[in-house]
C-alpha cells in the first residue's frame, strides 16, 4: 500500500469543486436560447382522457409549444420499456402494457404525464399548463397490490386482466414442502416491506438539444447510466439514432437507483428540442419527484421457516406480492424476482427453498430498484424469520444464526447462487464484541429503571452484487449484458486519463479509480483523471447500480492497465535494448531483470508516442488500451449489523442508542469512502424501518408528496455508527472486491425491527415503526403484561 | 419589475427583477452562482442555505427583493477562487462529510452559522440538533457531524478569517 | 408563484394605508408561511406589503411586569434574548423549538400570531401566558384573539405591532413535533401566575389552539406533573392524520402537559 494506493483513505479528488460550489449539476447548466418545459400531470389515479384543449394555453405569453401523446404518436416515438423479461410459472411472458412518454387515451397514476408546455420561462410554462383543459372520465382506482388481484378490481392495463404482470416462482416446491412436512418446528410470519421514495437531494433534470447542421442530439440528464439511456432512447423509443445522440450525465446529486431508469421527461426533452428548434430544459420540483420518480420496495410477504429438532434450518418458503405500480419501469420486473428470491437463503445453509412472486399493476407510481433492490426485501424476510425462530425456540439469536451459517465455500444454494467466499461467523464474533453484547442485559435493566424499553436486534445479511455475468443474467431474462468497459489513455507526458462506463454520483470514483491506477502504474494520483458520464467520451458502459462499480468497473480498468503494462514492456524493451521477456515493471519503473538498468513510466509513455526507438511497423506507436470485463460470478458481500435502541413507551419515540456494523466487502480500495457508503446505507435502512413510507389514499392520491408529510431521516435521528470490517477476498474478480454501496440499506431494516420487537416483547408491528405505531404496539405490550399478571 | 441592490460575496450588484424572483433564483440564474442548490419546495431540505447579513437563511423562502440592501454570502464567497479553503470547507473534505455534494454548500453554510451562534466547542448532540434544517441522503450524517465539529474547532484557531466571514 | 406588486413601507401607518387601498394585498412578515404557500400557487395576493423596514416593529423589552416583543422580532432573537430568558425562559425555549435555525432567522412572532396556524407554537404561549396582542388599532387579549383555524380577531387593515407577555412564576413548553414537517403535533404551554394556572394546547385540535381547562383545574389544586397523571383531553375534535390519529394525539397532549409541568417546576 502506498500513500495513495489501494487501501489508503485518500481524501476525495472531487471534493474541491463540491465544497466550493463549483460542482456542475444538470440544472446548473444554462444553454443559449433555452426554453423551459413544464409537465401537466394527471390529478387522477385512473381516468380516460376524453379530450385535451390547448387553444387557450397556446395563446398565453411566452408559450413556444404544447405537445401531447398524439404528437408523440404522430412522430412514431415509441413507449418506455422494461428491459428484463420475466416468465410466469406457466411459461407465459410477463404482461407489459404500453407506457407512452405522454399519456395516450388514459392516465394510470397521479402524476402521469398528460402534456408538456414549452415556454420562454418556467413561470410562463406553468401558467399556460393551468390553462389547458383536459376532459377526464374518472375511473375507479386501485392502489394496493393484493386488492388489485381480486375479482372486480379496476383494470390498469388491458393486457393484464387481473392486474397480474407475472406469477413467477423459484426453487423446488416438492422438496421444500417435504422439508416442512418433517420439520420439528415451523416459524410463520407476515411482512410488509413499505413503499419508499428514493429522494436523492438533487431532483431529476434534463436538457435536450438539437443541432440541425449535424442532425445530432444532446441530452444532459441526471442519470446513473448515460449509455443505457442512449441505447434505450435510440433503439427502443426511437427518439434519435444512437450515433447521433450524445448523453451527458454531469455531476449527479445522488441516485440510489432512481436515476437508473429512462423516464418520460428526458425522452420528451430530446424529442421536443428538435420540434421547437431550441434547447428544452426541465427540472423536477420535489413534489413532482415524489409523484413521478420510480418508488422502491412495496412487497407483502408470507414466509415460513422449517427447523429440525436441533434448531437446524431445513426449509424456507415465501409468497410475495410485489406492487409494480402503473407501468413497468426500466428494470422493475427483475427487482422482486431475480434480485430478490435468489437471496432468500441469506447467510444460511438451507437445503430447500421455494418462493412465489406475483408482480401486480396498481394505480400508483412505477416501482423499481431503490438502494439494494430486491435484496433488502429478501434480507428483511430471512432475518425477521430467523430472529423470530430463535425466539420461538428459546435460543440466543446470535447462536442460532451461527449454527445455521454457511461454513464451506463455494456453497451452492437451492436458489441459483453459488456463494464464493465468506466467513460469516467471523463477522458475527467481531460484531458481538464491538456491540458489547454481553453488556446488553445490564443496559436493558438500566433503561427499565428509567421507564424505557430497550431492545437489541441482529441482521446477518448477504447480498449479490456486481450484477453480472452477462451470460447468467441473459439466461434469466435481462435485455442487456452486465459487463463494464474501460479505456486507459496514457499521454506522452505520462499523465493518464481513464475512461470508465461506471458513473459516479456520490461514490467517489474519481478518487478510488485513480487509486487503482496509482497502485498499478506507480504514477502520482494528481496525474490521473477519471472520465465518466459522457457517451461521446466513453464508448460504452453499463453505469452504476447494484454495488457494481468496484467489482466490475474497476476490474475493467485493471484489465486495461494490464494491457498498458504489456505494451509498455514492449516499448521499454526497445528503449533499454533488451528482450521483452526480460522487462519487469514495478513501482512505476520498467527494468531489465537482474540489472539496474531501467526507464520510468513517463519516459516509456513519451517514447511510445515519439516512436523514435522502434519501428512503427513492428510495434504500433501510442499507449492506450481498452478492456471489457465480464465477471465470472456475482459477488457476495455479507456482514452483521446490530441495532440497539430504546423506546419511550409514553410517546412511542424510538431512539437508536448504538449501531454496530461489521461488513465483509472483500478487498477495500479506500476505507474512508467505504465506511461512508455504509453510514449512508444504514441511514436509509433506518429511514425505512422507523420513518419513511409512501402512502396513497384509496382514491390514489399520494398523501406523502412532500417533505412536509414524507418523513426523511435527520441528523438527530441517528447515532454515530461503529463500523468494522472483516475481509475474505472475492475470488471472482481480479481485485478481490465485493462491493459496498447497498449493504447498509440491506442490513438495517431487519436489525431495527428485530430490536423493536425485542424491546416490545412481541412481533405485532410493521415498518415504518413510527412513534404512533410503536406507542400503539407498546400499549398492546402493556396490556399483555397485565394479562400475564 | 423592481430594482434590487445588494452585496453578494463582497461585490455590489444591481438588477431589475420580477418581484416574485426568489433569492435562490437570483443568485443561481442572474448571478450564475450555482453552488446554492434547490432540493425541495417546502423550506425543509436546506440545500439553498446561504447567509444574509451574516445569518443562515433558506434562500428558497426569501424574495430577492427582500434582500435589498443586504450583504449576501454564498458558498462561492467563502474562499477566493484557487485560494485557501475556509476551515469548514476543508473540514468537510478532510472528514468525508460529503458524497454526491448536492446538500454540501447548504450544509457548510449552516455549519458556519452554527459556529457563529454556538461557538467553537460543539458536542455531537448540539451539532445534530442544529442540523435540523438540512437534509442529506448520502452520508447518514456521521461524517458531517465529525466535519462540523472539526471545522468549528479550526475556525476558532483562525480568528482573522472568522472575522472576515 | 403568481405575479404581484411589491411594496416596502417605512411605517405601520403607511402599511395600513396600502392595505386599505388594496384588498387583495397581503402583509409579508418573515414570509415562511406565506411564500411557500404562494410558491405552491395556493395563495395569489395581488400585492405584498413587506413589514421588514420598520424599526418600530422590532425589539424586545421588559416593561414592568411584562415582556413586550415587537411583531417583526425573529424567532431566533426571542430564543436568544437575555430579557426573555430571564423573565420567561419557557417562552425562549418555545421559540427555539420553532422550525430550524434558518427558519428562526426569518420567521417572526407577529407573522405566527396573525396567521394562527393550528400547528404553530406561539399561539400556545400567548394563550397560556394571558398575553395581549397589540395592533395599530387596539389591544386584544389572547383569549379573544385566537378564534379557530387561521381565524383571529384581526379586522381588515389591522396590523399586529407587538405582543405583551405578563411574566409568570412558572412556565414551560413541551412539544411533540410532527415527524415530517416538524410543526407541533401536540404542543402544550403551561403557566402559573399567582393562583392562576393556564394550559394551552396547539397542534392537536381541529379548532386550533385551545385551553385545556380540566388540566388547569387539576394544576390549580397542586402544580405538579402528578396532578395530571392519567389525564388526556377527549380525542373528539382532535386532528387525525397519517402521523397521529386523534386518540394518539390526545394521549400526547397529556404526556406533553406533564412534561411541561415537570420542566416548569424543575427550575
Amino acid at each position: 500500500m502506498t500513500g495513495t494506493g489501494i487501501g489508503a483513505p485518500v481524501r476525495r479528488k472531487e471534493d474541491q469543486r463540491f465544497i466550493t460550489g463549483a460542482g456542475r449539476y444538470t440544472d446548473d447548466l444554462s444553454r443559449p436560447g433555452q426554453a423551459h418545459a413544464y409537465f401537466l400531470r394527471s390529478p387522477h389515479a385512473h381516468a380516460k382522457i376524453l379530450s385535451i384543449d390547448t387553444a387557450a394555453a397556446r395563446a398565453m405569453p411566452g408559450v413556444v409549444a404544447i405537445l401531447t401523446g398524439d404528437d408523440l404518436a404522430a412522430d412514431k416515438i415509441g413507449g418506455l420499456i422494461c428491459g428484463w423479461m420475466i416468465h410466469s410459472k406457466d411459461g407465459s411472458p410477463m404482461k407489459a402494457g404500453p407506457h407512452p412518454a405522454l399519456a395516450q387515451g388514459k392516465v394510470r397514476y397521479v402524476g402521469d404525464h398528460v402534456a408538456v408546455v414549452i415556454a420562454d420561462t418556467y413561470a410562463q410554462a406553468r401558467d399556460a399548463a393551468e390553462a389547458i383543459e383536459v376532459a377526464y372520465e374518472v375511473l375507479p382506482a386501485v392502489v394496493d397490490a393484493r386488492a388489485a388481484q381480486k375479482a372486480g378490481a379496476p383494470q390498469v392495463h388491458d393486457v393484464a386482466d387481473d392486474n397480474t404482470v407475472f406469477r413467477w416462482h423459484l426453487g423446488d416446491k416438492a422438496s421444500t414442502d417435504a422439508a416442512f412436512a418433517r420439520a420439528a418446528h415451523v416459524t410463520k410470519i407476515d411482512l410488509v416491506n413499505n413503499r419508499l421514495v428514493p429522494n436523492p437531494m438533487e431532483p431529476r433534470a434534463a436538457v435536450g438539444e438539437y443541432d440541425p447542421g449535424n442532425e445530432s442530439y444532446t441530452l444532459f440528464t441526471t442519470s446513473q447510466n448515460p449509455h443505457v439511456a442512449r441505447l434505450v432512447l435510440s433503439a427502443f423509443i426511437g427518439v434519435a439514432p444512437e450515433h447521433k445522440l450524445r448523453v451527458i450525465a454531469p455531476d449527479v446529486g445522488g441516485g440510489f437507483g432512481s436515476k437508473i431508469f429512462i423516464y418520460a421527461e428526458e425522452t420528451v426533452c430530446v424529442w421536443a428540442a428538435r420540434k421547437v428548434g431550441r434547447p428544452v430544459r426541465w427540472t423536477s420540483d420535489r413534489t413532482e419527484a415524489f409523484l413521478s420518480d420510480a418508488h422502491g420496495r412495496d412487497h407483502a410477504t408470507h414466509a415460513e421457516l422449517a427447523m429440525d429438532e436441533n434448531g437446524k434450518i431445513i426449509g424456507l418458503r415465501a409468497q410475495t406480492i410485489a406492487n409494480l405500480g402503473a407501468y413497468l419501469s426500466t428494470f422493475s420486473s427483475s427487482v422482486p424476482t431475480y434480485l430478490y428470491a435468489p437471496l432468500l437463503s441469506g447467510s444460511y445453509d438451507i437445503p430447500a427453498i421455494y418462493a412465489e412472486v406475483d408482480g401486480v399493476y396498481t394505480n400508483t407510481a412505477p416501482v423499481d430498484a431503490y438502494r439494494g433492490a430486491g435484496r433488502p426485501e429478501a434480507t428483511f424476510v430471512v432475518e425477521r424469520l430467523v430472529e423470530v425462530a430463535a425466539r420461538e425456540l428459546g435460543m440466543d439469536p446470535a447462536k442460532f444464526r451461527k449454527r445455521n451459517y454457511v461454513k464451506r465455500f463455494p456453497h451452492q444454494t437451492p436458489v441459483i447462487m453459488t456463494y464464493d467466499a465468506g466467513d460469516y461467523g467471523a463477522s458475527m464474533d467481531k460484531a458481538l464484541e464491538l456491540a458489547d453484547y454481553k453488556g446488553f442485559s445490564r443496559r436493558k435493566r438500566e433503561s427499565a429503571r428509567r421507564g424505557k424499553l430497550r431492545g437489541i436486534g441482529f441482521s446477518s445479511y448477504i447480498e449479490a452484487c456486481g450484477i453480472a455475468p452477462s451470460q447468467a443474467v441473459g439466461s434469466l431474462g435481462a435485455g442487456v449484458g452486465l459487463w463494464e468497459s474501460a479505456e486507459v489513455r496514457v499521454n506522452p507526458t505520462g499523465s493518464i486519463e481513464v475512461l470508465t462506463g461506471s458513473h459516479s454520483h456520490g461514490q467517489g470514483h474519481e478518487t478510488t479509480f485513480a487509486q487503482l491506477v496509482c497502485d498499478r502504474l506507480g504514477v502520482p494520483i494528481e496525474n490521473v483523471i477519471i472520465v465518466h458520464g459522457d457517451t461521446d467520451k466513453v464508448q460504452f458502459g453499463m453505469g452504476t447500480y447494484g454495488s457494481r462499480s468496484g467489482a466490475v468497473g474497476m476490474s475493467a480498468i485493471a484489465k486495461a492497465i494490464d494491457k498498458v503494462i504489456v505494451k509498455g514492456k514492449k516499448v521499454a524493451a526497445h528503449v533499454l535494448e533488451a528482450a521483452e521477456a526480460d522487462i519487469e515493471f514495478k513501482d512505476g519503473k520498467f527494468t531489465v531483470a537482474g540489472t539496474d538498468r531501467g526507464v520510468g513510466f513517463a519516459d516509456v509513455a513519451l517514447q511510445a508516442y515519439i516512436a523514435h526507438k522502434f519501428s512503427g511497423q513492428d510495434l504500433e506507436p501510442g499507449l492506450k488500451e481498452g478492456a471489457f470485463y465480464d465477471p465470472t460470478n456475482f459477488t457476495f458481500p455479507a456482514g452483521v449489523h446490530i441495532c440497539e435502541l430504546e423506546i419511550d413507551p409514553d410517546t412511542g419515540v424510538t431512539t437508536i442508542e448504538r449501531w454496530t456494523a461489521v461488513d465483509d466487502f472483500g478487498v477495500i480500495i479506500n476505507p474512508m469512502i467505504v465506511e461512508g457508503q455504509v453510514h449512508g446505507g444504514i441511514a436509509q435502512g433506518v429511514g425505512q424501518a422507523l420513518h419513511e413510507g409512501a402512502i396513497y389514499d384509496e382514491s390514489g392520491q399520494l398523501v406523502t408528496a412532500s417533505f412536509m408529510d414524507y418523513r426523511m431521516p435527520r441528523a438527530a435521528d441517528l447515532p454515530s455508527f461503529q463500523v468494522g470490517m472483516t475481509v475474505t477476498p472475492c475470488p471472482s474478480n481480479p481485485l478481490g472486491i465485493k462491493g459496498c454501496g447497498e449493504a447498509g440499506a440491506i442490513a438495517a431494516p431487519a436489525a431495527v425491527m428485530n430490536a423493536i420487537t425485542d424491546a416490545l416483547g412481541h412481533e405485532d408491528i410493521a415498518m415504518p415503526a413510527t412513534p404512533q405505531a410503536v406507542w400503539r404496539a407498546a400499549q398492546k405490550n402493556a396490556a399483555m403484561r397485565v394479562a400475564a399478571e | 419589475m423592481a430594482i434590487v441592490n445588494m452585496t453578494v460575496n463582497g461585490r455590489a450588484v444591481t438588477a431589475d427583477i420580477d418581484p416574485r424572483m426568489l433569492l435562490v433564483q437570483f443568485v443561481r440564474e442572474n448571478l450564475r452562482l450555482t453552488g446554492t442548490h434547490v432540493g425541495c419546495d417546502t423550506s425543509q431540505c436546506g440545500s439553498c442555505v446561504l447567509h444574509v447579513d451574516g445569518q443562515a437563511v433558506k434562500a428558497c423562502t426569501v424574495l430577492a427583493i427582500q434582500a435589498d440592501g443586504s450583504s449576501v454570502t454564498t458558498i462561492e464567497g467563502l474562499s477566493a477562487a484557487g485560494g485557501e479553503l475556509h476551515p469548514m470547507q476543508a473540514a468537510f473534505r478532510e472528514h468525508h462529510g460529503l458524497q454526491c455534494g448536492y446538500c454540501t454548500p447548504g450544509m457548510i453554510m449552516a455549519a458556519i452559522d452554527i459556529v457563529n451562534r454556538k461557538g467553537h466547542a460543539l458536542d455531537e448532540t448540539t451539532i445534530r440538533d442544529e442540523l435540523e434544517g438540512n437534509l442529506c441522503r448520502c452520508t447518514g450524517y456521521h461524517n458531517i457531524v465529525k466535519a462540523v465539529a472539526a471545522g468549528a474547532e479550526a475556525m476558532g484557531r483562525e480568528p482573522i478569517r472568522q472575522a472576515a466571514e | 408563484m403568481y405575479a404581484f406588486t411589491y411594496h416596502k413601507p417605512s411605517s405601520v401607518r403607511q402599511a395600513a394605508a396600502m392595505l386599505a387601498k388594496n384588498e387583495d394585498a397581503k402583509l409579508l412578515a418573515g414570509g415562511h408561511t406565506l411564500l411557500p404557500t404562494m410558491k405552491q400557487r395556493l395563495a395569489s395576493p395581488s400585492a405584498l406589503i413587506d413589514l421588514g423596514a420598520m424599526p418600530e416593529l422590532k425589539g424586545i423589552e421588559r416593561k414592568g411586569r411584562s415582556v413586550v416583543i415587537g411583531a417583526m422580532t425573529r424567532h431566533g432573537e426571542v430564543a436568544e434574548s437575555a430579557v426573555v430568558r430571564e423573565a420567561i425562559p419557557g417562552l425562549a425555549e418555545l421559540a427555539e423549538l420553532i422550525g430550524d435555525p434558518h427558519v428562526r432567522h426569518r420567521g417572526t412572532i407577529g407573522g405566527s400570531v396573525a396567521n394562527n396556524d393550528p400547528s404553530a407554537d406561539y399561539p400556545a404561549a400567548l394563550l397560556a401566558l394571558d398575553a395581549t396582542v397589540i395592533t395599530n388599532k387596539r389591544k386584544i387579549a389572547a383569549d379573544e384573539f385566537f378564534q379557530g383555524l387561521f381565524v383571529t380577531a384581526l379586522e381588515e387593515g389591522e396590523i399586529v405591532t407587538k405582543v405583551s407577555f405578563p411574566v409568570a412564576q412558572k412556565a414551560a413548553y413541551a412539544k411533540f413535533r410532527n415527524p415530517a414537517s416538524r410543526y407541533a403535533l401536540a404542543g402544550v404551554f403551561v403557566a402559573k401566575r399567582g393562583s392562576d394556572v393556564r394550559v394551552a394546547v396547539t397542534g392537536a385540535s381541529e379548532n386550533g389552539v385551545f385551553r385545556w381547562t380540566a388540566a388547569e383545574e387539576a394544576l390549580k389544586a397542586r402544580f405538579t406533573a402528578k396532578s395530571l397523571e392519567g389525564m388526556a383531553p377527549s380525542p373528539d375534535g382532535m386532528i387525525g392524520d397519517i402521523h397521529a390519529d386523534s386518540a394518539y394525539r390526545a394521549h400526547l397532549v397529556g404526556v406533553m402537559a406533564r412534561r411541561a409541568v415537570q420542566a416548569a417546576t424543575s427550575r
